[in-house]
């Protein structure tokens, strides 16, 4: 049986144990072994976004990150994006604006522009564009996806 | 019979306007569960071993070692020793265990023996595909010969669409678990009805006794309806472990080489045509794979089907490469492609603006006025008039700006399907049917129709589907979901709330007839005062739910849906001359769907459409290596999607005049799919002043075609 390795980091706010195989990536850590599913495998080799995760305030795909490198780092996932039952203006906004189909690749695309409101809370068209062009979608035709990241653009800062 | 019709256009609440989906929040925050997110306890993994070579026996297979592994459940033989093999990828092996990676390294220690045989996987080159060609016979319509001898003007030119995949980002597989006689499968399928009867034949079991059930599907677009041999595989494997659930889901390499693909198509056609720029004449010369079992002959001259003289041959090419699977739209982009381009070509060798040879020839088509309407319509958006130019006139510097277009159809029509709306005492409202949503909004459309029907608000209404324990629906395929199971529900809400009408008619002094459901009461018609809210009419039920059926049948669909809708699809795109890139600026979409039953997901649809065009025209082709006979590009770095940064602008219009709502409900997944790539084809040819034959239009063969050369 392979040997596994005990990581010890911070999830959604929350401290997380858990353990891995050493070749385990995180995006399989998060999906198979802690059960955070939201997080998506779409390529599994850096090229598709479905996994982007924030760790230690940057944005990652979580399949080109072993498990074990996640040791004493914060992780935020889509599942930490909402507060409780209060929805983030990103996922109201993906969801009013029609901005997401068949959804697989939806929770990589929030996580990913949650990141650039938080550092860019008035991102041009162009800006969004630059910042999102790691995360593909194959249903939607994306002019929504920048849609509703500037709605929730205009939404947190109303409430500034 | 009750009347079924959808009410009139000015008098609906719901219907065609533009709203949010039901699934929205699940999605937006990561709750909503996938075949591919499932990990029930207990869980198993399973692997495949593929086949290294194109065209190969397999002389000997040995899993002892890999049998003797601890942590592994199953080894199962697929190809045993003399199977001949025909494309890289295909099954050899599958294996379960405890954990994937368990899995992955028992796939290691199978000792596989090959003898390698010689392969064909490029068809470009018909001279090379010698005896793998099957010709089908040349089809004769008037007299071409004449037809070009009386021509004013005569074009010939050569174009070539590839072979690409579907990339569902969410790849094929599912859970399954046989345990002693009942089957649970949990599959990421189009088909939720009819692929539990694929697999229990499979598994020689009676249909009853497979259950199937898929809450969320992360992409289909006609590939996903069968079991598969993973399917049906992962269902041996927990069997053998007495019935623990296994799940094997493809990874991307094994998706992008054996999980479908569309046909290409290449070939000649040659157009003659007066000099008002009427055709007159069709010849083409065509060939296509896709895969070992051939390839698709694509319906030419599209659209254009009533060209009086047409000769026309095609050859389907057998390659030893994975096959085909319908692809939105199947058959259809090719077609546009091969007839658009020959159309823009023959515009630029009059002089004329395409969109005038377009219009004209218009009455070739089956639909002259919609097609000339939406052409209209796109070039105001476009802004046609002002931006054209002729082919290769635009201004002096290196970044060249051009306009193309082209218009598509597609049948349609709505699937068999079977619908329960049941009323309960307390007022709640289900429907159920074992239909599935492919992210298209099917869900919320079946809630739209029942809520528009029972004068009810959406949220009132909870659909279940996802479950072939469901009433029977067809599978999402070909545009037809969106007509069955509108119908369906129309019907059996109808009939539901027909027999309410009935429960509480006494109750309000009138005959069931006389009653009508708005704003969440029933109430007489013209004497509004006399009425119960929906919760007490229902709490007239007593004890017992009202559950009717409703259905659509494909063969006898009445007045409530048809089949066959038009487009037209216009590209504006800016070439830089000097490195061969391709830019999007602009893409108008004009389409038509009947009656509209969601603006909002109607849309996205086509906006998702052009977006697969758009990346079919720039970027996508499965790459076949000669030598190895493997699949190139079996990866998502160098299997390119268009990203955001990829599309430029897209703009939307669908036709809701009455016109063309009369028509009924008809499905729009397959023809907002066609057009654009061909658009694109003809914008940049109008940019560049040349031709690029064969898509997409990558920097080295924009280069080339400026060069003169053929890449
Ligand atoms: S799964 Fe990680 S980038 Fe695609
Ligand atoms: S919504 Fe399906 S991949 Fe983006």
């Amino acid at each position: 049986m392979p040997t596994t390795v005990r990581v010890e980091c911070t999830i959604n706010d929350e401290t997380r144990e858990f353990l891995c195989e050493p070749r385990q990536s995180l995006l399989e850590c998060l999906r198979d072994v802690l059960g955070l599913t939201g997080t998506k495998e779409g390529c599994n080799d850096g090229n598709c976004g479905s996994c982007t995760v924030m760790m230690d305030g940057r944005i990652v795909p979580s399949c080109l990150v072993l498990g074990v490198e996640s040791q004493g780092s914060e992780i935020t996932t889509i599942e930490g994006v909402a507060r409780g039952s209060e929805l983030h203006p990103l996922q109201t906004a993906f969801l009013e604006s029609a901005a997401l189909q068949c959804g697989i690749c939806t929770p990589g695309f929030i996580v990913a522009a949650k990141a650039l409101l938080d550092r860019n809370p008035r991102p041009d068209e162009h800006e969004i564009r630059l910042w999102l062009a790691n995360n593909l979608c194959r249903c939607t035709g994306y002019d929504k996806i920048i849609r509703a990241v500037q709605q929730a653009a205009a939404t947190l800062q109303e409430a500034k | 019979m009750p009347n079924y019709n959808w009410p009139p256009q000015g008098q609906r609440r719901l219907m065609g306007k533009r709203l949010s989906r039901l699934d929205g929040i699940e999605k937006a925050s990561g709750y909503a569960k996938y075949a591919s997110d499932l990990n029930p306890p207990n869980l198993l993994h399973g692997a495949l071993l593929t086949a290294p070579h194109a065209h190969c026996r397999v002389t000997s297979i040995d899993v002892s070692e890999a049998k003797a592994m601890q942590g592994v459940t199953s080894v199962r033989v697929i190809a045993p020793a003399g199977t001949e093999i025909q494309w890289r990828g295909a099954e050899v092996a599958a294996v379960s265990a405890t954990s994937e990676t368990i899995a992955l390294d028992a796939l290691k220690k199978i000792k596989v023996q090959y003898e390698v045989l010689p392969h064909l996987v490029k068809e470009e080159d018909l001279k090379k595909a010698g005896p793998r060609a099957k010709a089908a016979g040349e089809q004769l319509t008037g007299d071409p010969d004449q037809g070009f001898k009386e021509a004013d003007v005569v074009v010939e030119g050569y174009y070539g669409i590839p072979v690409i995949t579907h990339c569902c980002l969410e790849p094929h597989g599912q859970v399954v678990e046989w345990k002693s006689d009942a089957v649970n499968m949990f599959p990421s399928t189009q088909n939720v009805t009819g692929i539990g009867g694929d697999l229990a034949k499979a598994l020689e079991l009676p249909a009853t006794q497979v259950r199937v059930q898929m809450n969320h599907i992360g992409g289909g677009f006609g590939s996903k309806f069968v079991s598969d041999r993973w399917g049906i595989e992962a269902a041996h494997m927990s069997k053998e472990s007495g019935g623990r659930p296994v799940k094997l889901f493809l990874d991307r390499e094994t998706e992008l080489t054996i999980a479908g693909v569309r046909p290409s198509c290449f070939g000649k056609v040659k157009l003659g045509a007066k000099k008002d720029g009427t055709i007159t004449t069709w010849e083409s010369d065509t060939w296509a794979t896709g895969g070992h079992g051939g390839g698709g002959s694509p319906p030419i001259p599209y659209v254009f089907t009533n060209i009086p003289n047409q000769r026309k041959a095609h050859s389907a090419v057998s390659i030893n490469a994975g096959g085909v699977r319908a692809w939105r739209a199947p058959n259809h982009q090719q077609a546009c492609f091969m007839t658009d381009c020959a159309l823009e070509d023959l515009a630029a060798k009059l002089n004329m603006d395409p969109l005038d040879v377009f219009a004209k020839n218009a009455d070739l088509t089956p639909r002259p006025e919609v097609y000339r309407n939406q052409l209209r319509q796109a070039a105001e958006l476009m802004d046609w008039k002002k931006k054209w130019h002729p082919r290769g006139q635009s201004g002096s510097g290196t970044l060249k700006r051009g306009l193309g277009v082209a218009i598509h159809t597609w049948q349609g029509g709505g699937h068999d399907s079977k619908a329960i709306c049941r009323i309960n005492p307390d007022g709640t409202v289900e429907v159920e049917l074992g239909s599935q949503d492919l992210g298209t909004g099917t869900r919320t459309a079946i809630a739209i129709v029942a809520a528009e029907t029972l004068g009810l608000p959406l949220n009132a209404i909870r659909v279940k589907i996802g479950d072939n324990q469901y009433p029977p629906s067809g599978a999402s395929g070909g545009s037809t979901t969106i007509g069955g199971v509108s119908a369906s529900t129309r019907k059996a809400s109808v009939n539901s709330l027909e027999k309410l009408f009935a429960a509480v008619a006494p109750s309000l002094g009138a005959q069931a007839d006389q009653l009508e459901a708005v704003d969440g009461r029933i109430q007489v018609k013209g004497q509004a005062s006399k009425n119960l809210t929906w919760k007490a009419a229902c709490n007239k039920l007593g004890a017992t739910s009202i559950a009717e059926m409703g259905e659509n049948e494909r063969r006898n669909p009445g007045s409530l849906i048809s089949a066959g809708v038009g487009g037209v699809q216009m590209a504006e795109v800016e070439v830089d001359t000097e490195t061969g890139i391709v830019r999007m600026i602009k893409s108008v979409a004009v389409q038509d769907c009947g009656t509209v039953v969601n603006l909002k997901t109607a849309e996205s649809q086509v906006y998702g459409g052009c977006i697969m065009s758009i990346a079919a025209a720039l970027l996508e082709e499965r790459v076949m290596d000669e030598q190895t006979g493997r699949v190139l590009n079996p990866d998502m770095e160098f299997y390119k999607l268009s990203g955001i940064g990829d599309i430029g602008e897209i703009v939307v219009k669908m036709n809701m005049e009455k016109e063309y709502d009369d028509r009924g409900v008809i499905g729009l997944g397959e023809p907002a799919a066609i057009g654009l790539n061909a658009a694109i084809g003809n914008a940049v040819a109008n940019a560049i002043g040349v031709r690029v034959s064969n898509a997409p239009f990558t920097p080295d063969r924009v280069l080339a075609a400026l060069e003169g050369r053929t890449a």
